[in-house]
């Protein structure tokens, strides 16, 4: 019989299933992982660093740029940490507006994990179905930022502009007829807010489909069932939040715990799994899926019957309107100082969390009285969920640490900054 | 958020009474700055006490202060007319505790400037590992009882800690493919330093009109 030893193994970085720039050096005995170690760094673009060179509003840019696949969550924490320090009251359409953008980004980022994770665990189908959906909630960011995905939509003090009265149309072309294209815009005629809620009642249906492809699939289940288990203490000691601690059973949600914005005034629930394991976390985002469906729709109402200003009304951290600019001195002074000098925060220190769909997303900034942050740290969920990889993977198969991968929904952008 | 802290504040007074170097409270937030010395027994304290029971880490800031209130001049280095006094480096450590739903900060200072020297708290909560691995690598503060100390975010045989105020934004080493060589080199940066809009500080009343 031949004689086998412990080997060590590079898994990574140009991997499809590390999920971006991941690389592991595993230790293996056999097919058995024994340690597993992750070697990150490799997207490394010091953000931090960068909006210390920066004005506070020149970094709202780079928030998207974190996690890329929950773009405005980022954005959020970051205004959040700056209203909290200058003490700018955010107007309650803003907030409202805020909220339905936190919820639409969450099912994004669960479409693209629930997309994502089933083709590493062999289900493609999955990823067409999601990034179909995908599509439509990408125009809706489009119609009120005029960017796919890096929105910069969100700005200290509220929101950068209202809600539009239209959605762009699909326009004949080569490929489709005039008749074919006014199909596809059959539900673009209304407001932004009329194309969302299509959407939302759309939504439900979908979610199920997803459900029925893997919820009680056979190999689905042989491949998430028992996999990665995480008991709920060590989920604490190892700094897990979101979907990972509520996986564990932990019932702990800030949009519940500690509630910002309007999250007080909605009506939802969360969800909590039982056994820790991946399947268990499967179940918890699908359900936080039909949850922020929920919210967007509570949304969308309140924001139908309530008018009113998006942005605070601040002249020393809000820039003025575009006319009252082009015709007033004061305005076109202010315009000038915020555009080149930008605005100076008082000096402190805060701390400002969100529920981003991964877990808690913190900023905490540093400032000196300048106009730029003197220290900005980004707390991003992904990375003490990828320092327990070692842990979590310990005794399984190589293939079982993709469906840990998965479930632990990396995204570079956020862990290595 | 449970906003009452004050009943936070009796009870951290109480448990670490002399341990306390400063406790304050400022925009709803408590920040603990604690000695160096007393960090095992203090984080210990923190995680187990009933009345506390700081359950997670979220996060460790790693700080230099050595440039705290200075402005900058155009070519981004900065203006050290204001020495800030006290320690250079510190750490920022974020705690969370679920069962009684409140937040913490400590801070800690390193008390050599050139060497700077914290405890690790890896024993306590495991989560700190990384972070303790990262600002080791881009601050330079070296965590005694880690067992796995290494570089975490910075390149294979990188030489400096970014994130040290005197690290210059563009770095001091660039890398490229070289033909002739058929190998990719590293040389020194050819970036002219340079600051688009400079640090200004705040004037006394801004934004009270």
């Amino acid at each position: 019989m031949a004689e086998i030893k412990n080997y060590t193994m590079n898994f990574g970085p140009q991997h499809p299933a590390a999920h971006g720039v991941l690389r592991l050096v595993l230790e293996l005995d056999g097919e058995v992982i024994v340690r597993a170690d992750p070697h990150i760094g490799l997207l490394h673009r010091a953000t931090e660093k960068l909006a210390e060179h920066k004005t506070y509003l020149q970094s709202v840019p780079y928030m998207d740029r974190l996690d890329y696949v929950s773009m405005m969550v980022n954005e959020h924490a970051y205004v959040m940490a700056i209203e909290k320090m200058a003490g700018i009251q955010v107007p309650l359409r803003a907030q409202y507006i805020r909220v339905m953008f936190d919820e639409i980004t969450r099912v994004l980022n669960h479409l693209l994990w629930l997309g994502a994770s089933g083709i590493d665990l062999g289900a493609m189908t999955m990823f067409f179905y999601t990034f179909r959906e995908r599509e439509d909630l990408f125009d809706v960011y489009e119609a009120v930022s005029g960017a796919r995905m890096h929105a910069a939509y969100y700005r200290p003090g509220g929101v950068y502009r209202d809600l539009p009265d239209t959605m762009p149309q699909y326009l004949p072309n080569k490929i489709r007829s005039a008749a074919a294209v006014k199909k596809m815009n059959e539900n673009r005629q209304g407001s932004v807010l009329d194309f969302l809620e299509d959407f939302t009642r759309r939504f439900p249906g979908y979610i199920d489909e997803y459900e029925t492809l893997l919820t009680d699939n056979r190999i689905w289940k042989q491949r998430t069932v028992g996999i990665g288990v995480v008991s709920p203490d060590r989920a604490k000691a190892m700094g897990f939040t979101g979907p990972m601690l509520r996986g564990s059973g932990v019932e702990w949600d800030l949009r519940k715990t500690q509630p910002y914005e309007v999250y007080d005034k909605l009506d939802f629930d969360i969800a909590v799994g039982v056994e820790g394991d991946c399947y268990d976390r499967y179940l918890v985002r699908v359900e936080e899926m039909r949850q922020s469906n929920r919210i967007i729709k509570q949304c969308i109402n309140w924001l139908r019957q309530n008018p009113g200003p998006v942005i605070a009304d601040s002249v020393k951290f809000v820039p003025p309107g575009r006319e009252s600019m082009k015709q007033n001195m004061e305005e076109l002074i202010h315009h000038f100082k915020l555009f080149t000098e930008g605005f100076q925060v008082p000096a402190g220190e805060a701390y400002a969390a969100v529920e981003h769909p991964k877990g808690e997303f913190g900023i905490y900034l540093v400032s000196d009285g300048a106009n730029k942050p003197y220290r900005m740290k980004i707390r991003a969920p992904g990375f003490p969920h990828l320092a327990s990889l070692d842990e979590m993977g310990r005794g399984h198969m190589i293939a079982d640490l993709v469906a840990i991968i998965g479930t632990q929904d990396i995204v570079f952008g956020e862990i290595d900054r | 958020m449970t906003n009452d802290l004050t009943g936070l504040k009796s009870i951290l007074n109480e448990t670490l009474t002399d341990k306390i170097v400063s406790l304050e409270e400022r925009l709803g937030e408590l920040t603990l700055v604690v000695k160096a010395l007393d960090m095992q027994s203090v984080f210990l304290r923190l995680r187990d006490d009933a009345a506390l029971r700081f359950e997670e880490l979220l996060d460790v800031c790693g700080m230099d202060y050595s440039t705290y209130g200075s402005e900058s001049t155009e070519d981004g280095r900065y203006v050290v007319d204001v020495v800030h006094a006290g320690p250079r480096f510190a750490a920022v450590y974020h705690l969370l505790s679920l069962s009684h739903n409140q937040r913490l900060r400590v801070r800690v200072f390193a008390e050599e400037d050139a060497l700077p020297v914290l405890e690790s708290v890896n024993a306590i909560w495991p989560s700190a590992n990384w972070y303790e691995r990262e600002a080791f690598d881009l601050y330079g503060i070296i965590f005694t009882g880690h067992s796995d100390l290494r570089r975490l975010l910075t390149d294979y045989g990188f030489v400096g800690n970014p994130f040290r105020k005197d690290f210059p934004l563009s770095g001091t080493v660039e890398m490229r493919y070289d033909a002739t060589q058929r190998r990719v080199i590293y040389e020194p940066v050819v970036i002219e330093p340079r600051e688009v809009t400079p640090r200004s500080l705040r004037e006394e009343n801004f934004g009270r009109h």
